[in-house]
């Protein structure tokens, strides 16, 4: 397997954007935020975009508050000349900041009141994955504009599959294309009359599954966003072409499981078939090796052994412990290479678990070590 | 937490039980193994998916499962070495969709036409949580399936463990009906929306949180915990997973952890077990024993926080090679000795 040099991407001025994919429980908020940090104390002026992190992560990053705004990053290194903002995404502020910069003042207010944008824009599921995208956009256009980051790190959203945080884009662009929001825009602007056959069959069996009046709240909430849709597919193709572009790094993240394997091998897979610039794949929280040779076969009958002449032997434990050792090492070790052998050219760094959970700054540097460390 | 052998299950009254849990904690694992358990004999219990992952498939290792019940294996066998049945079903949201129209509706050239015109996809992809609901429809649907109902090839279920979203999203997806209902104020929909919700609120449903003994996964655990319970959803266990081997009693963890192993004492002990001994092999033993006391020190510390939840707790184990269809009827005992199953 090639090895990730996490250095070599962090140092490289070429590199705007990091992208840190994965599935859920895999570390990935914990490897942005010391990717991040360690862009920053080797020169970067970065900013960390996290979905949502752990509540004591957060706080060690100064984030406690879930507002949309970058804040700098206090207590790090930075006699190389880097710097570090961090910041949380609100989906549904990100949402409402989209709408008001796009409608006129009352137009926003008809949007921002509609039962169904509300439920849109804060609680509903795949909302995350358009509002990563679209801050990501924001972040980059100012820091081009403005000078203020050099690297963007992002954390992506827990989705149910990997293809979510990919498809958002064209799906949303797809779908606003669609003859459904012709349709349900149709009744509202011109005479019933000149809706053909097919149109009268769909909207009546619309309504007799929502209610005439859930249809009409759909319908005005459709009619009022109609002519943000031309912008908003605007914006969903140009956050796509940023991501393809060459200063876009993408890091899948998983741990040495096979249903975190199984998804990264499918993220991949994904991000080479549209083209996405893959740096490679980071496996966290990788047993440590063992200490001595000695195998688990060995070690377990030799605790049985001991067991048979005394049931309390501590020695009987460290042994059996050792083997339990090897056989997950073994085994992890297996995953990787079945991970190689259908993806041999992923270059790959290995991160070994630390001893307990990481949530101050200390602890992101340790991991940002063994990162860069895979000798 | 002692084994019960002979003890009654803990949830009698359930007819679904949702299993959650963070990514990572291995939820899906224990929702397969708790639908081995429920299978007793005679009984039917079905294990559902809706995350479009196959992981059903991969776990029992069979081809992916379509849109439909299959009976994929027998329960976890009794004293007896008899068992249920386990059915599974996957279920994604345009299927869900296509069959609630068909059964509700009877919509006919208009179902056609609503795909036609990319309602379906629309419903299914954009639209936000159309795909929850539907979701949690057609479980609920199997949930309420009448015994002996019209349709005599039906299957009926004794028990239905649905393998839900993670716990970061689990309150927004059982609670999108109340959403729903909320959002129609009459009609069809809300009055569906509501049966769905009325099911998902009563005592037929236990949402069992399955977690991993480390700060973060024991953290969201209880996050969670309090938001179903505001949303007035019912909770119902947790599951300790992934326990490290209990190889060590508390004293000889802290004779490791203090540095006060003898290591003569080790060395005169690997010699009678006949293993080629060095000073460096003991040392080596007793650095991954400390290692290993560490991690259980932070164990039993998450572990009070879970006790502290005050809920019924089941423990299974790391299994070091991993899981497979013996290791899930494994763990499937172990839930049933504890009285989960």
């Amino acid at each position: 397997m090639p090895v990730l040099s996490i250095d070599a991407l962090l140092d490289d001025r070429g590199t705007e954007i990091i992208v840190c994919c994965g599935s859920g429980g895999v570390g990935k908020t914990t490897t942005s935020a010391a990717l991040a940090l360690r862009a920053a104390e080797r020169g970067r002026k970065v900013v960390v975009l996290t979905i949502d992190p752990a509540r004591r992560l957060a706080q060690s990053m100064g984030i406690e508050a879930l507002d949309n705004t970058p804040r700098p990053v206090a207590d790090i290194e930075t006699s190389g000349g880097g710097a570090l903002d961090a910041m949380m995404l609100d989906m549904k502020r990100t949402f409402d900041e989209v709408v008001e910069s796009q409608a006129s003042p009352e137009k926003a207010k008809q949007i921002l009141e509609n039962p169904f944008y509300v439920a849109l824009s804060s609680s509903f599921a795949g909302t995350q994955e358009y509002m990563a995208m679209e801050k990501l956009g924001q972040l980059h256009r100012e820091a081009l504009g403005q000078g203020t980051y050099d690297l963007i790190v992002v954390d992506t959203p827990p989705s149910r599959s990997a293809l979510d945080f990919l498809d958002a884009p064209e799906r949303l662009s797809s779908f606003l294309d669609g003859r459904l929001i012709r349709l349900l825009v149709a009744p509202a602007r011109g005479p019933a009359r000149l809706m053909t056959a097919g149109l009268s069959v769909v909207t009546n069996a619309l309504g007799k599954i929502l209610g005439s009046q859930m249809l009409r709240d759909v319908q005005m909430f459709v009619t009022a966003l109609d002519t943000l849709f031309g912008s908003f597919r605007q914006r969903a193709e140009k956050t796509f072409a940023l991501l393809q572009a060459d200063g876009t790094a993408f890091i899948v993240v998983a741990s040495p499981e096979p249903d975190a394997l199984r998804e990264a091998a499918y993220f991949v897979d994904r991000l080479t078939d549209d083209d996405m610039p893959l740096a490679g794949l980071v496996i966290n929280r990788a047993s440590p090796s063992a200490r001595t040779e000695l195998s688990a076969e060995e070690a377990i009958s030799a605790a049985d052994r001991l067991r048979a002449q005394d049931s309390s032997s501590l020695t009987a434990g460290l042994l059996q412990l050792h083997a339990d050792r090897v056989r997950i090492i073994e085994r992890e070790q297996h995953l990787r290479e079945r991970f190689a052998a259908s993806h041999p050219h992923v270059p790959t760094a290995v991160v070994p678990a630390m001893a307990s959970d990481v949530h101050d700054l200390d602890g992101l540097r340790e991991i940002g070590v063994r990162l860069a460390d895979q000798a | 937490m002692t084994a019960h052998p002979d003890r009654s299950p803990d949830w009698p009254q359930v007819s679904l039980h949702v299993v959650t849990g963070k990514g990572g904690t291995g939820k899906s694992t224990v929702a397969a193994a708790l639908a081995l358990a429920l299978a007793t004999t005679g009984k039917n219990v079905l294990l559902c998916e809706v995350e479009g992952r196959q992981g059903i498939a991969k776990m029992f290792d069979v081809d992916p499962l379509p849109y439909a019940e299959r009976r994929i294996t027998k329960g976890a066998p009794d004293e007896d070495g008899r068992g249920g049945q386990v059915f599974a079903l996957h279920i994604d949201p345009e299927s869900a969709l296509l069959e609630y129209l068909a059964m509700y509706y009877k919509l006919g050239r208009a179902g056609k036409a609503l795909d036609r015109f990319g309602v379906i996809d629309f419903a299914t992809t954009v639209a936000p949580g159309v795909r929850d609901v539907l979701l949690t429809g057609k479980v609920y649907e199997a949930v309420q399936r009448p015994r002996g109902g019209r349709k005599k090839d039906q299957i009926t279920y004794d028990a239905v463990v649905l393998d839900a979203p993670p716990t970061g999203r689990i309150g927004q997806f059982l609670n999108v009906n109340s959403e729903l209902a909320g959002l129609a104020k009459v009609g069809p929909v809300k009055s569906q929306a509501d049966n769905i919700m009325n099911v998902l609120r009563s005592p037929r449903t236990a949402v069992h949180l399955v977690t991993i003994l480390e700060e973060m996964p024991v953290q969201e655990t209880s996050d969670a915990i309090e938001e179903l319970r505001a949303a007035g959803l019912p909770v119902g266990g947790i599951v300790v997973n992934l326990v490290r081997p209990q190889a060590l009693s508390p004293s000889e963890l802290a004779l490791v952890r203090d540095d006060a192993v003898d290591p003569t004492s080790v060395t005169s002990e690997l010699k009678r077990a006949k293993v080629d001994v060095g000073a460096a092999l003991v040392a080596s033993l007793v650095d991954e024993g400390r290692d290993h006391a560490v991690r259980r020190q932070l164990e039993d510390e998450q572990r009070e926080l879970v006790a502290a939840e005050d809920l019924p707790t089941y423990e299974l184990p790391r299994l070091a090679n991993g899981i497979d269809h013996g290791a899930l009827l494994e763990l499937a005992q172990l839930l049933r000795t504890q009285g989960m199953a």
